[in-house]
């Protein structure tokens, strides 16, 4: 029997402080832009990257472990809730399309 | 309306500062998700798909003109400038941050609101017809039940931590408007044929993955024995409900496993156990809050303006058409002001209008207002000579949308736009279809059609008893959305029943669309709205429309 193959991750998670999306990145930050996320494509180090995800409870809340896909501009999300979650409600222009198009910063988070 | 004691400010207060200290003990590391999890949910706090959402308790969907403009401000000064209205007569703001809710509770005890008891296994805030103490059909007005439902059941000591969540409604109109046959209780407001007042008492109602109709459990309870009653129905679930496993939990498998009669032979035992405990301090209680329910000083006066009025102006007499109800006072109207512009988000009203609405309630609506299930605001007593000055400030509000009762008068959860649990989103659909039929122009010509929407099996939007009721899906990674036909939540209620497969997000709306032309070819009169047409001639016809290929392969 074939294995079920791993389809590339993202580890995800909400900020505990505005309870917004965040993605984990390669260098240990926390970003509020999917594209700078970590794609990982081995499923033990996924696991292993969740963990580092979960042991740090002050500063984000439920990581687990997103379906994403490789693009130019960085990874992408496969299922559609994930692509609500990398933009914001279909209704208003709130959430994090609101955010991509403000002239400050994206992000202010502070390294974990 | 009820005022607060000093009692129940001071445990309002305190437990806002016991929250208050648990959110900085959360933020500086010292309570873990998991220990925080409970608390903030106990206080109303979810964690959502794009931020905290807070839902604050609206008891019976009852507000005063301060309360509507407490939250008028808590949505400017804490989220964007909005508050949804939801299917439970609840409010919910859907973008605080963690630090400031403490900020916002306290606010909300400021006007004797709170969020407590919105969220988690415990009774529920308990919901009642949106059309109480005004309604020309009401037997008696159902809120100081509800009050004392709220005050028994708020922090009872034996009812925090039940198999799963509850809810109770209560109608006092034999024109059941709270939808009491899909709950976990629902109390109706009758007369025994000696004329003494009491409940018939339905219990293991619900909607979610197994709907169900509530079953009489008590055909006559007389209104002394409400409380030790509801305590023995609530006990001997909390004893017998299944702990493990949360799709078994509710009360209406409990109901369902147990046997009715062995349920009813259980909570008859306790009740005898209960009912002398009591002593007769409910019935004291009951009768303050009656006080603070009497009925606001009608008055009397001509109604030329409003004959004049609808005379002249067809948006006036369209909207007048609609969005008006009968009042039991002569010369009063109960206003339903629709939030559902066609193409705007159902219950949804930013802060602006908010105020307006409380503005509305203070000058021409005796300082009242309701939320509907339906997720509409009402101002119950407005005398009718006063409507067209109403309606022309509801105008430039945008909330002038004749609509009521029409199919672009939809209830839709939040969806995935917004929850966590949802597997499809509702609002988008909800927009659709109210804009299409709007620029159809038919939505009159159909007349009377609830269209309910959830974005998940757990039926917040009530679909199961949607006339035509739609259920969004993740098939596959993708949106899908089932219909559902027949379904009734008034006193004839009724679970809609499948039509057939389900539709993508692209399919659904020319769907619903083939479906109510259907009707409108199969309808007898004008006057057979589409839920008469459907029980007279069953699934069939609707289903030939939603499936034409499937009559053509079979015809072939």
């Amino acid at each position: 029997m074939s294995r079920h193959r791993h389809s590339p991750k993202v580890v995800t998670a909400s900020s505990l402080l505005e309870g917004d999306t965040v993605w984990l990145t390669a260098d240990d930050r926390w970003t509020r832009n999917m594209s700078e996320a970590e794609l990982i494509e081995d499923e033990a180090v996924a696991e292993d990257r969740l963990l580092f995800a979960i042991s740090q409870p002050d500063l984000v809340v439920g990581a687990y472990l997103a379906d994403a896909a490789p693009s130019k501009s960085g990874p992408i999300p496969v299922h559609f809730r994930e692509t609500l979650r990398t933009k914001g409600p279909s209704n208003y222009f709130h959430g994090k399309q609101q955010q991509e198009q403000a002239v400050a910063p994206a992000s202010n988070f502070e390294e974990a | 309306m009820y005022q607060y004691s000093d009692f129940d400010d001071a445990f309002v207060r305190e437990r806002v500062a016991q929250f208050r200290a648990q959110v900085e003990r959360r933020i500086d590391g010292n309570l873990t998700e998991d220990e925080f999890k409970p608390l903030r949910l106990m206080n109303g706090l979810y964690l959502q798909l794009h931020a905290y959402m807070l839902r604050v308790a609206i008891p019976y969907g009852t507000l005063n003109s301060r309360q509507m403009r407490q939250l008028a401000m808590i949505a400017e000064d804490w989220d964007k400038g909005y508050g949804h209205f939801t299917t439970r007569q609840n409010i919910q703001f859907n973008w605080p941050r963690l630090a400031d809710t403490p900020d916002i509770l306290d606010a909300l005890a400021d006007v004797e609101m709170h969020a407590i008891q919105t969220s988690g296994n415990t009774i529920r805030n308990v919901t009642a017809d949106h059309f109480a103490g005004a309604a020309a059909d009401e037997i008696a007005d159902p809120r100081p039940v509800a009050e004392l439902i709220r005050q028994w059941s708020t922090d009872h000591p034996e009812f925090q931590f039940l198999p799963r969540k509850f809810k109770i409604a209560v109608t006092g109109s034999p024109n059941d408007r709270a939808v009491t046959r899909a709950h976990d209780i629902g109390l109706r407001m009758i007369r025994n044929e000696t004329g003494e007042p009491g409940f018939e008492v339905i219990v293991g109602g619900g909607l979610g993955r197994t709907p169900m109709i509530g079953k009489v459990i008590r055909e006559f309870l007389p209104r002394t024995d409400l409380l030790p009653y509801l305590e023995s129905i609530v006990s001997v679930y909390n004893a017998l409900g299944r702990r493990d496993n949360k799709y078994k939990a509710r009360i209406k498998i409990t109901v369902a496993e147990t046997g009715l009669d062995e349920f009813r032979n259980r909570v008859d035992t306790r009740f005898e156990q209960l009912r002398s405990q009591f002593g007769g301090a409910d019935l004291a209680m009951l009768a303050r809050i009656e006080q603070a329910f009497a009925p606001p000083a009608f008055r009397s006066a001509p109604l030329g303006q409003y004959d004049a009025a609808r005379e002249a102006d067809p948006a006036f007499r369209s909207w007048t058409d609609t969005n008006l109800a009968p009042h039991k006072a002569e010369g009063y109207a109960i206003v339903t002001v629709s939030l559902k512009v066609h193409g705007a988000t159902p219950g949804d009203a930013t802060s602006d209008q908010m105020r307006a609405l409380a503005d509305l309630a203070e000058r021409f609506g005796h300082d009242e207002l309701r939320i509907s299930h339906e997720q509409n605001v009402i101002l119950p007593h407005v005398h009718k000579s006063d409507l067209p000055e109403v309606h022309s400030v509801l105008r430039k509000h945008g909330l002038a949308t004749a609509n009521v009762g029409l199919i672009s008068d939809i209830i839709a959860c939040p969806g995935m736009d917004y929850c966590v649990l949802a597997t499809a989103r509702s609002i988008p659909i909800a927009q659709e279809i109210a804009q299409r039929f709007d620029d159809l122009k038919l939505e009159h010509e159909i007349g009377d059609l609830k269209i309910k929407i959830s974005g998940c099996i757990n039926a917040c939007g009530h679909h199961h008893v949607g006339h035509i009721g739609i259920l969004g899906l993740d098939r596959a990674g993708v949106e899908n959305y089932q219909i559902t036909l027949g379904g009734d939540g008034t006193e004839t209620a009724a679970i809609g029943e499948r039509a057939g497969p389900g539709f993508s997000a692209e399919e659904i709306v020319p769907a619903i669309e083939r479906l109510v032309h259907a009707y409108l070819d199969l309808r007898g009169s004008k006057g057979e709205s589409f839920l008469q047409t459907y029980r007279r001639l069953g699934i069939g016809p609707f289903k030939a429309a939603l499936y034409p290929e499937r009559v053509d392969a079979h015809a072939a």
